[in-house]
């Protein structure tokens, strides 16, 4: 029986880009998937004739350009696009534009204050100087602060390098900054609620905290450190929707021989003499292979696709144990026209890019305590998109389609479990808060996908729905990702390997984790490294 | 003492407006013009970089009125271009298209154009800047020929994009995706004639649109309606300028400097320089240049024209380039760079003296941050293909997007 170098287990796209890597290093390399299809949560589909959603996530702005030059992305079809203008709606019917240009973006901000359209430029600042440091170690291994193995010392060496050049005092607010709440950090920028609660936004996105909860600030930082041909911040949106890069990774994982196979759950990773050694589909197929990598997130992989008897005392409890709590809904929209917003300049710079209803920093707060109390806010937070106003593969001319991320949305009701009628309700939710600023959009719909943390983890397999695949707290943050003392890819398990978002740097469509895992594994082979270190962004 | 011109004439000085001056005057909202002969001419409508992605994402307009444009006809028409351009006139059909080039005895680079070719003894020679005199120069000894310049009559539209042939489409052109690439083809618009040619700049799917000036506006206002969901906008010289050094394609002013106006000895370039040896056929008769360029394909030309890919993302823009690291030996500049968006690629095009292409090549790179100046010395590796060269482009059908 054929027995594979490496078995990717999951095709999301940091276990496509893990095997493509391995691929063009020369394994040979098997990806299976328990879906139809391919991409996890980066991923589109037609589940209407003629309209594309990405089911998941909806826009880029971490992928790695080194990987995407260094795999050919763009021969192999994929494009990013920067989209601009968006809106945040506040819950007095007050708009707040963030535009692409400096000056019009500086005329809208002193609309509300002249104090806060100053602050801005040096809010802007402190974030490029966080992310600098932080987008430097995102395509490398966490060190291991308690090894003296001379490549953790090196490493430590060079993250004591990176934050050294902040300077003292800046040293000592970005220490500060990763405890934070999104709240208290703002509070020392702007005075005006619809500025902070612009701002905030970013730091509730996928998580289980609050504005006011410490550590929302480096949720904040994680969803404005990427960016766009080099425009920090930016967020684009790939053309023909977010698996449109899963698709990109997979044809290039396939030219250099990898082999992706659906419809092909793992069951079990089967471990023999204390070595991952291969795998039992749920078909009852066993695969081999001497080196098994897992793109599941890191409570699926320990608790339901191994045997506790497998792991070494403890590694079961830390899976339990791993803070993956689902927090976040999604509601797809097929719409037969371009929705209007009331109070929004109707010109193509202002409003066709997304809309933010965030209402204010107390309406947020208060959707997170009914996520607490195992409810959804009738006034949830709302981020949404439309992707047909930029991309035209993704809809029929002059009809559109709307991307809603909604915060909050629990895992687990506290009304008993999730239901279809329970999932409807909370997309009518939805769409009513639409509703209150786009008079006439409920008109528009032509079809819906709703989402909850229970649809997005029966299909995507992320615990809780978590999109993350684990909160992005201090805790569970570089050298602790997934876990303390096994940050760097490999499993207890000999040859055993994580390749996903539960890996450092975390959640978001990066392609890192992916292929900082590939890198370990090559030099665990002895192999040449052949995965970029650095962006090529000398920043 | 204060003076008021009140009755100052800058007539000569200002720029003249384009036929779809008052359509490009309500888009151009941070007024940002440069000109082209004479001509207004929009640096860009919004911003570089949002026109470039239409052009590769959706689609867009730029405004080619300033373009010069010449009526070749008469029975010694064809003879007289055939002696005066590179390529084989006399093989291009009617309603084809040609991109050809022209050069002095010495077989330095006057200018490159478009032939289109609408019938038998008539041609429409466009080109970016005005030729007049080389053409009287050229139709010397050819007795029935007219030149007649038309640059000031026709208005001209170039629409380019993945979503461009749609846009005809919804605008009413039956047929139009039938066009195969350099071809014209003509429909009925206002009771009058409007052309339209598969042609463009930007390397992927478009075509050209010419009318007579005079409906200019309702040719903008069809385009524009018709474009309306297929995310049509306007795009400026800087967008146009990234899109055409994806698709390799050179330009006056960077690649070539026209042999016409050059004081420095053989600062001017080739066809061989140009690595347009394609367009260069030897197998017609005689034409200009012909001798000498004729020699320099036999002891190959001293620079060639070379497409590269630099290591790291900061722009090369007229960074010299080197046989090494230490930079000991100069060998060449660039004279194009930028970093590709959908490439994803620092690319550049450079002229490099050839006997060192096969060597290893560094560019000296300075850039600024911040107010502080940097160099780096940067790995190029050469490119055969163009950077940008999508396949859908050249497929007749063209997709809708
Ligand atoms: C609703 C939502 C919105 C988001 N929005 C954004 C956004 O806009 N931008 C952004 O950057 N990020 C966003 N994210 C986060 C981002 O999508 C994820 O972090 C990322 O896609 C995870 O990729 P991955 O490859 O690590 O894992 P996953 O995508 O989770 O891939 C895991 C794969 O394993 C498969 N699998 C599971 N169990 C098995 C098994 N037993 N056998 C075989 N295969 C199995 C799954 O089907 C899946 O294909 C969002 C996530 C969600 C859920």
């Amino acid at each position: 029986m054929k027995r594979y170098d490496a078995i990717v287990i999951g095709a999301g796209h940091n276990g496509l880009t893990n095997a493509a890597y391995l691929a063009k290093a020369g394994l040979d390399v098997l990806v299976v998937e328990k879906n139809d299809y391919i991409g996890g949560a980066a991923v589109s589909r037609e589940l209407h004739e003629g309209w594309v959603y990405s089911s998941c996530s909806y826009v880029c702005s971490m992928m790695r350009q080194s990987l995407h030059r260094d795999l050919d992305l763009s021969r192999h079809g994929l494009m990013l696009v920067p989209y601009l203008g968006t809106v945040n709606f506040d819950d007095h019917g007050n708009t707040l534009v963030s535009y692409h240009g400096e000056a019009a973006a500086y005329n809208e901000l002193k609309r509300h204050s002249r104090h806060d359209a100053d602050a801005m430029f040096r809010l802007q600042a402190d974030l490029g100087r966080y992310a600098q440091v932080i987008r430097k170690t995102l395509l490398r291994t966490p060190p291991d602060p308690t090894s003296f193995r001379i490549r953790d010392i090196q490493e430590l060496l060079f993250l004591a390098k990176q934050f050294g050049a902040l300077g003292q005092k800046e040293l000592y607010e970005y220490i500060r900054f990763f405890t934070l709440s999104a709240a208290d950090f703002l509070d020392d920028y702007f005075e005006t609620d619809i500025v902070k609660a612009t701002m905030a936004s970013a730091g509730i996105i996928g998580t289980a905290l609050g504005v006011y909860s410490p550590g929302s600030s480096y949720i904040l930082l994680h969803h404005v450190m990427g960016d766009i041909d080099g425009s920090i911040g930016a967020w684009g949106l790939a053309r023909g929707g977010m698996g449109a890069i899963s698709n990109a990774l997979a044809s290039a994982c396939k030219s250099y021989g990898g082999e992706i196979r659906t419809n092909a759950g793992v069951d079990q990773i089967i471990v023999k003499g204390g070595r991952a050694v291969g795998v039992a589909l749920s078909s009852g197929e066993e695969i081999s292979a001497n080196i098994v990598v897992s793109n599941l997130d890191a409570r699926r992989t320990f608790t339901k696709i191994m045997d506790r008897d497998d792991l070494p005392p403890g590694i079961f409890e830390k899976a339990e144990n791993f803070k993956i709590r689902g927090s976040s809904g999604k509601v797809n929209i097929a719409l037969s026209g371009l929705p209007k917003f009331t109070n929004v300049p109707d010109n193509p710079y202002a409003n066709r890019g997304g809309q933010a209803f965030t209402g204010s920093m107390e309406t947020m707060e208060r959707a997170y305590d009914c996520w607490k109390r195992g409810t959804w806010s009738d006034d949830p937070f709302i981020e949404s998109v439309i992707p047909s106003a930029w991309d035209p593969t993704v809809a029929p001319p002059g009809q559109h389609w709307m991307s809603n991320f909604i915060q909050y949305c629990p895992a687990e009701l506290a009304d008993g479990p999730w239901t279809p009628e329970k999932r409807d309700q909370f997309g009518q939710t939805v769409v009513n808060k639409i509703e209150r600023y786009s008079p006439g959009f409920k008109d528009l719909i032509v079809h819906m996908e709703v989402r909850t943390p229970f649809e997005i983890e029966q299909e995507v397999g992320l615990t809780e729905g978590n999109i993350f695949q684990g909160e992005l707290t201090i805790d569970q943050l570089l050298f602790n990702r997934p876990f303390p003392g096994y940050a760097q890819y490999r499993m207890p398990v000999k040859n055993m390997y994580m390749c996903g978002s539960s890996t450092h740097p975390g959640g978001g469509v990066s392609s890192a984790c992916g292929a900082n895992a590939a890198r370990e594994i090559l030099m665990d082979l002895r192999r040449p490294n052949t995965v970029p270190e650095d962006d090529c962004y000398d920043d | 003492m204060i003076v008021t011109m009140t009755n100052a004439d800058f007539s000569t000085e200002k720029p003249r407006p384009s036929h779809f001056q008052p359509r490009l005057d309500e888009r151009n909202i941070h007024d940002a013009w440069s000109s082209w002969n004479g001509y207004k001419l929009a640096e860009y409508y919004f911003e570089a970089e949002y026109e470039y992605f239409c052009i590769r994402n959706t689609c867009g307009t730029y405004d080619i009125c300033p373009m010069q444009k010449y009526l070749i006809s008469g029975p010694d028409a064809e003879k007289m271009l055939n002696r005066m351009v590179t390529r084989d006139v006399t093989k291009m059909r009617n309603n084809r298209v040609s991109y050809v080039l022209w050069c002095t005895d010495e077989g330095r680079l006057i200018d490159d154009g478009t032939i289109f070719r609408l019938a038998d003894d008539s041609f429409l020679l466009t080109c970016g800047s005005p030729s007049t005199a080389w053409l009287k120069k050229s139709s010397l000894g050819f007795d029935n020929v007219t030149i007649n310049d038309r640059s000031d009559e026709l208005a001209a539209l170039s629409l380019q994009g993945p979503t461009s042939c749609a846009v005809l489409k919804r605008m009413g052109l039956k047929g139009i995706e039938q066009a195969k690439p350099f071809t014209i083809h003509h429909f009925d618009f206002f009771g009058d004639s409007l052309m339209v040619s598969r042609t463009g700049f930007t390397g992927g799917l478009g075509y050209e649109l010419w009318i007579k000036a005079e409906l200019a506006l309702e040719l903008w206002d069809a385009v524009y309606e018709a474009g309306a969901d297929y995310g049509i906008h306007p795009f400026g010289e800087q967008a146009t300028n990234m899109a055409r050094l994806e698709a390799g394609f050179i330009m006056p002013g960077y690649e070539f400097n026209e042999a016409l106006k050059t004081v420095h000895f053989e600062h001017d370039q080739t066809p061989f320089e140009l690595n347009l040896d394609w367009m260069v056929d030897f197998k017609k008769p005689h034409f200009n240049g012909r001798a000498a360029l004729l020699e320099e394909s036999r002891r190959g030309p001293r620079y060639t024209l070379t497409k590269l890919d630099i290591e790291g993302n900061k722009p090369a823009e007229g960074a010299f380039i080197y046989d090494s690291q230490d930079c000991s030996r100069h060998i060449g500049y660039v004279t194009s760079g930028m970093w590709s968006p959908v490439v994803k690629a620092n690319i550049a095009l450079a002229m490099i003296e050839t006997p060192y292409l096969k060597g290893e090549l560094w560019a000296e790179i300075n850039y600024e941050k911040e107010l502080r100046h940097y160099s780096k010395i940067a790995r190029c590796s050469v490119k055969e293909e163009p950077f940008w060269a999508p396949d859908y482009a050249k497929v007749t059908p063209p997709r809708d997007y």
